[in-house]
């Protein structure tokens, strides 16, 4: 039986006003699988945050490097794989201290990496350094 | 695409109504970061923010709210929320912000929540 898989990327400059196209790109895919709007609405945004963190905290002020965003779809699941080769990040580093916490102290940092986790079914984060840093993402499809 | 957004200030007595429109994500949160600060910095501490055509949101639009809200209590006033979107309600709910931030349904409910006095969640 032949592989339903198909594969769509994008790579853009980094810099935050095209957070808006890879919404957009996003969006198309959500709405290829067949997803509910709420669903494509939660996929865009996972995205969204990843993609924000790799420009504001991978590249910081440079915004000529390359975001890749690369989206696999098959039957049961979509894959979101967003590689950068900027300064990558120790996941257990991110603070654990609850939203109280946090504002407690002004910060707003690791909102990013909550929300990825709330909105999607899996997040992988791998950091191959002086090489490329790898975000995969799943979203199961429901049937 | 998806990308503009604007912010629209409104005054009621003391009461300050930043009316938000369009998409607050990490390109656009500096645009309502600096109009919270802003307020601050000419002691308005008395803030609603009308959600009602807010139609995006990320942690970057949700980190201003963060950021200000201690400071804004600490000055005697706060920073509500209202008048929001279900897609991007769902956003504020997902990380718990009702637990830390009023949010009520229409604007004239963020109005009457100063009028009685409530200062916090």
């Amino acid at each position: 039986m032949p592989s339903m898989e198909r594969t769509f990327s994008l790579k853009v400059p980094s810099s935050t006003e095209n957070l808006a196209m890879i919404r957009d790109f996003v969006n198309g895919i959500g709405t290829r699988a067949g997803m509910t709007l709420a669903d494509v609405a939660k996929l865009e945004l996972a995205v969204d945050e990843a993609c924000a963190n790799v420009i504001e905290h991978a590249y910081g002020p440079e915004t000529t490097k390359e975001v890749s965003v690369r989206a696999t779809l098959d039957e049961d699941k979509i894959e979101i794989l967003v590689v950068d080769t900027g300064k990558g990040f120790d996941p257990s580093t991110i603070s654990p201290l609850s939203l109280e916490e946090l504002v407690g102290q002004r910060k707003s940092g690791g909102l990013g990496m909550r929300l990825m986790k709330s909105l999607m079914d899996e997040v992988h984060y791998e950091m191959i350094p002086s090489e490329k840093n790898e975000l995969r993402m799943i979203k199961h499809l429901k049937k | 695409m998806a990308t503009s957004f604007s912010l629209q200030r409104h005054t009621s007595g003391d009461l300050v109504i930043l009316a938000l429109d369009g998409f607050l994500d990490a390109h656009t949160a500096p645009d309502f970061e600096k109009a919270v600060q802003q307020e601050l910095d000419q002691q308005n501490v008395r803030l609603l923010a009308d959600c009602g055509k807010l139609s995006y949101i990320s942690s970057a639009g949700l980190g201003v709210f963060m950021s200000f809200i201690e400071d804004i209590r600490e000055a005697g006033g706060d920073l509500k929320i209202c008048n929001l979107m279900p897609k991007v309600a769902q956003v504020f709910e997902l990380l718990g912000f009702q637990s830390m931030f009023e949010i009520l349904p229409t604007v004239e409910d963020g109005a009457k929540s100063f009028a009685n006095g409530a200062q916090g969640a």
